[in-house]
């Protein structure tokens, strides 16, 4: 599979009051083109850090990210590679310029200097794939938090980005507008065939995913399918992280003397399991 | 709620003047108050008046709106022409003298046309925010002024637009992050409706601190987020809407214009 993020023995440091701390330390990671991958870590594993340096918001301190074969530290390409790598943060308040939906979503086809036919254009399939057309003349202020989310997200696709990640963007949305968001990214990879990193703390949000990694101090601890990774139930609470619901039951059984294995997510799943496992 | 209050009063509509460019209106509405103000004698001035009424009354936005702004700065009305009462020409004939006041009828004729002034002058720049929304007066701000451009103020013009915007975006934003912080102060105690004038500016203290360091953080956030989608400070940026000078325009400004004629030669005829 062809790349499009390459993350090559970074390291990131800043300093506090003149102590040098390091984030990141030597760290690797690609991304293929077209997945999904979710990141996932408890506060202060590093993970926001290196979403900002995947598009070259944090440049690394030593070490190269490359995007598209961009080196995000060349200063002449910047514009570049946050064209191709958009960025959807936490709160959905602090992304929106403009006062009226459309207007806000034209923000950065506007900053590309595309005609305003395109900017039109674009403007209109972004907010229709996020399902907020009919809100193209609102004013932010009055939508929900899952409505604003998405028309940040709208915000960027109609950049066309080759990629988008999304550092947290359900933290602070209620689970309605959670689960929009996550419906929401899950569609733009599979139809629209857009390459997603997805940074949560929610497990749940990495049912869908195709890669799910799990960070902890700076580090990759776990880096596989998410059925492979959930069923790691001792590592990831080791880390201070939760399983999914479904898989915790299913590790309890486990533990107390069932003959079942974790690597399921699905509550469907789990129920048929479970069930085959009673029946044996 | 706080939250539902708009900054600026647009009046939804569909009148002509609404439909209007807003570029246009705002050109318009300084040639109206020139006109107004050069009307000096009976005749101008009242038909000043007339084509004044007759615009608010195509706005269609209802007349006690046009009350409300008025009565607000009724004072101000009041005290200018009071002052004005005394100013007048001695030889135009004096009602009565009290110490070293002096009303002449020069003087009232005079408070009368700087009163009718204000309060046409009120009626238009009325008429021009109720029927446009924040959105487009900035956008028609930013174009009028874009020609500043030639003279070295590119950027100049840009940054001002994009403060206006964001200013806009922010303030129901801001005003509902007030209503969180007071009634979290509340909550603990605070006192914000009683005491005397020191103790409630004090009490204010613990809502602005909050409000300033939430507003810094989220213009950190926003800086991030507008770096994100390509901003780059208005270089080669384009505009999705376009605003167009029809026809309907053209004839906005002729009527305005030929009003203007109209108070000049009565200027000069009678």
């Amino acid at each position: 599979m062809e790349k499009i993020i390459e993350v090559k023995n970074v390291t990131y440091e800043y300093t506090d009051e003149e102590m040098k701390i390091a984030v990141l330390r030597n760290f690797s990671l690609d991304i293929e083109k077209g997945s999904f991958t979710v990141i996932l870590g408890h506060n202060g594993s590093g993970k926001s850090t290196l979403a900002k340096l995947l598009n070259g918001l944090f440049k690394p301190t030593s070490g190269d990210v490359l995007v598209d074969g961009i080196n995000t530290k060349d200063e002449e390409t910047e514009i570049e590679v946050k064209r191709r790598v958009g960025m959807v943060f936490q709160n959905p308040d602090n992304q929106l310029i403009a006062s009226v939906v459309e207007e806000d979503v034209a923000f950065g086809p506007e900053n590309l200097g595309l005609s305003s036919e395109v900017i039109r254009k674009r403007v209109d399939d972004a907010l229709k794939t996020v399902d907020m057309y009919e809100y193209r003349k609102s004013s932010p202020h009055h939508l929900s938090g899952g409505q604003k989310q998405r028309v940040a997200i709208a915000g960027i696709i109609a950049m066309e980005p080759e990629c988008i990640v999304l550092d947290e963007p359900t933290a602070m949305l209620d689970p309605k507008g959670r689960a929009e968001i996550i419906k929401t990214v899950t569609q733009l990879n599979k139809e629209k065939g857009i390459t997603v990193v997805l940074i949560t703390h929610y497990m749940e949000e990495a049912e869908n995913a195709d890669r799910v990694i799990v960070m902890n101090d700076g580090e990759i601890i776990a880096d596989s399918l998410p059925k492979k990774v959930f069923s790691q139930v001792e590592k990831l609470k080791n880390v201070g992280l939760d399983v999914p619901q479904t898989t915790e039951l299913l590790y309890m059984l486990q533990k107390n003397g069932f003959n079942i294995d974790t690597d399921v997510i699905s509550i469907k799943e789990t129920a048929e399991k479970i069930k085959s496992c009673l029946e044996e | 709620m706080l939250k539902d209050i708009t900054f600026g009063q647009y009046y939804e509509g569909n009148s002509p003047v609404h439909k209007t460019d807003p570029r246009a209106k705002i050109v318009l509405l300084i040639a109206m108050i020139v006109f107004v103000f050069l009307a000096n004698n009976i005749f101008s001035v009242v038909f000043a008046a007339l084509s004044v009424f007759t615009l608010m009354y195509i706005s269609g936005v209802p007349l006690r709106m046009y009350a409300k702004n008025l009565k607000a700065i009724l004072p101000i009305i009041i005290f200018t022409a009071f002052i004005n009462v005394f100013y007048g020409d001695k030889n135009t004939g004096i009602v009565f003298e009290v110490w070293k006041l002096t009303v002449t009828w020069g003087g009232i004729y005079r408070a009368f046309f700087m009163a009718t002034r204000i309060i046409l002058l009120i009626f238009i720049s009325s008429a021009l925010t109720y029927t446009t929304t924040p959105n487009d007066l900035t956008d028609a701000i930013e174009r009028l002024l874009s020609p500043l451009k030639y003279v070295g103020l590119k950027s100049a013009v840009h940054i001002l637009a994009m403060m206006m915007t964001i200013t806009l975006r922010f303030i129901p934003t801001l005003i509902e992050e007030t209503e969180k912080i007071m009634n979290a102060q509340k909550a603990r105690g605070a006192d914000l409706e009683n005491g005397n004038l020191k103790q409630r500016v004090k009490a204010l203290i613990p809502i602005l601190i909050p409000l300033l360091i939430s507003a810094i953080r989220r213009s950190y956030e926003l800086a991030e987020a507008m770096e994100c989608r390509c901003y780059n400070g208005g270089e080669g940026r384009q505009r999705m809407k376009q605003l167009h000078f029809s026809f309907r325009d053209y004839i906005a400004c002729g009527v305005v214009f030929a009003v203007g004629a109209v108070i000049i030669l009565l200027n000069i005829l009678l």
